[in-house]
């Protein structure tokens, strides 16, 4: 039993819980920078930025997120590859959209087509992390932006008053502020991040509900001399350990962390 | 081929009336409304039917977490943590093994239809999600409404079901409605997890999904997908307005609880 769950394949299975820790650990300062963006956009002066932020935000929250999933991932290959078609093919003079067919010059594939396995499993991965970072960063600029306007009025004023420029204000006054307020809704997105990350499997990445599928199952015709019948409902439930270990404890850490940061602030947390 | 046509063919291709096999060419605009509309169906079903009976679930389980008996609140408090602390797309995949289980000993082989089984674990999930909004509201009650309760001598289920039940699914309302949106969006993971398409009949994004496969053009599908979505939220939001008007009609208009649309989407 133990020589069987050391096996290559299992490894795979293994390695693929820390894609699962790394798309984590990639998206979520991504995002928050998505997110930062999109309120600063949100709050801004010039009129249509306003418009995009509020735009970005509201879209991407009233519909749902597989959607988007499935639509970025191909949007967002086809937007590169057809950048690239425009910069390196300059004198191509076919359509790109040929009725249901999409062509670019082969120059201007992403990946190459001669480009090792590895470098398309990294293309995948980081088209992956660029989709939930523009998903999620939506959720997380609502969350910045109901924060910065948290902020108590008075501390703007009375950065006017010092002579401090909007600029000023914004950076030395607001941004340092608006964290305490931010971090329930910034917690509580963590957690659906992470409970996001499964999806993984439906943008093409070998994560660990691919694997999960794939071990557990006997009915693949390359790998049928698996001892074993069909496991799949055990690998599922490790999964399922596996994200409700995670789960509660970002729980325990977040509050904590609550806990220090509300420390000499006027909010409820801190005061009661 | 008229719109006309492509409407009777297709419009109710998601339960199985109509046209047998899926457009093979033309993919018009028409056509990808038409599909995707059907494909609604499955999304409206799911929604309401386990909208409608997790929340009575979801009032037991809040019920049962405000138990004194131990014996009582830790299986609800197991569930709910089971329930919110893990992703909807893994329940789906483990809740379609168990039953393919129960299956093959020859127990209801109906439950590993995603029409059944994926009903069941939706079910589920919004009654752990929305027991916990319940709960959470259950405990901001006012003492003083169970204070004057008290004094007008309302005892028991009595004083729960006039009293403290009203104010509980008012405080509780405008977070209510955002996990019935959130529900709602849920419903289209059923048919990418374990559960089997039969013949095809599968929800909107299912069928989006065919169409972006089939035209490699994801620019006209998923902005359909997002209509629809788009409109099933504004009714949903229109409806449960309606109720918290009425949940509400009782207090000075300063006082009365707004609905906001604040989802967040995935579970």
């Amino acid at each position: 039993m133990a020589c069987y769950l050391t096996t290559g394949k299992h490894f795979g299975f293994y390695w693929s819980f820390v894609t699962v820790l790394v798309l984590l650990a990639v998206t979520a300062p991504t995002a928050l920078l998505f997110g930062f963006g999109g309120a600063t956009a949100a709050r801004s002066q010039f009129l249509p930025l306003r418009w995009f932020g509020t735009t970005y935000i509201s879209i991407v929250r009233g519909v749902p997120d597989i959607a988007f999933f499935l639509f970025f991932v191909i949007a967002l290959d086809q937007g590169f590859e057809f950048l690239r078609h425009q910069y390196l093919c300059p004198d191509w003079t076919d359509r790109i959209w040929q009725g249901n067919d999409f062509v670019v010059c082969s120059a201007a594939k992403l990946p190459l087509g001669n480009a090792p396995q590895w470098v398309h499993e990294v293309y995948g991965f980081l088209l992956a992390v660029l989709t939930f970072a523009i998903v999620f960063g939506a959720f997380a600029a609502n969350v910045l932006h109901g924060a910065m306007q948290a902020v108590p009025r008075g501390q703007i004023e009375t950065a006017e008053a010092y002579g401090m420029t909007r600029r000023q204000a914004f950076w030395h006054v607001l941004v340092p502020q608006m964290w305490i307020y931010a971090l329930p809704g910034l917690s509580n997105l963590w957690m659906l991040l992470i409970k996001a990350t499964p999806l993984l499997f439906l943008l093409g990445v070998e994560d660990i509900v691919y694997w999960a599928r794939e071990l557990g199952g006997t009915k693949q015709a390359r790998f049928s001399d698996y001892p074993h019948g069909d496991w799949r409902l055990w690998y599922f439930l490790a999964l399922l350990v596996f994200y409700l270990a995670f789960t509660r404890l970002s729980e325990v850490v977040l509050s904590r962390l609550t806990r220090r940061l509300s420390h000499g602030q006027a909010t409820i947390g801190a005061t009661a | 081929m008229s719109c006309w046509q492509t409407i009777q063919d297709y419009g109710l291709r998601a339960v199985g009336i109509g046209e047998r096999l899926l457009p093979r060419e033309g993919f018009d605009l028409c056509q990808q409304f038409t599909l995707i509309g059907s494909g609604l169906i499955w999304n409206v079903y799911f929604g309401l039917l386990a909208l409608l009976v997790g929340f009575f679930i979801a009032n037991a389980v809040a019920l049962c977490k405000t138990s004194a008996s131990p014996w009582i609140r830790k299986p609800a408090e197991w569930f709910v943590l089971v329930f919110r602390g893990s992703p909807l797309f893994i329940q789906f995949f483990l809740a379609y093994f168990i039953f393919l289980r129960i299956k093959q000993a020859g127990y209801m082989p109906w439950l590993t239809s995603a029409q059944a089984g994926a009903l069941i674990v939706l079910v589920l999930n919004t009654a752990a999600y929305s027991g916990e909004i319940f709960f959470g509201a259950l405990r901001t009650v006012p003492r003083g409404e169970v204070e004057a309760a008290d004094a007008y001598g309302f005892t028991g289920w009595k004083r729960f079901v006039s009293i403290i039940w009203p104010t509980t699914m008012r405080l509780a309302w405008p977070a209510y409605t955002n996990e019935a949106i959130f529900l709602f969006h849920a419903t289209t993971l059923v048919f990418f997890s374990g559960f089997p398409t039969w013949r095809q009949q599968g929800d909107a994004l299912y069928y989006a999904n065919y169409f972006a496969d089939k035209t490699f053009n994801p620019f006209i599908p998923y902005p359909i997908v997002a209509f629809y979505f788009i409109l099933l939220t504004l009714i949903l939001i229109g409806s449960f307005g309606l109720v918290n008007r009425r949940l509400n009609r009782h207090l000075p208009k300063e006082r009365r609880t707004r609905l906001k649309f604040r989802p967040n989407i995935i579970r």
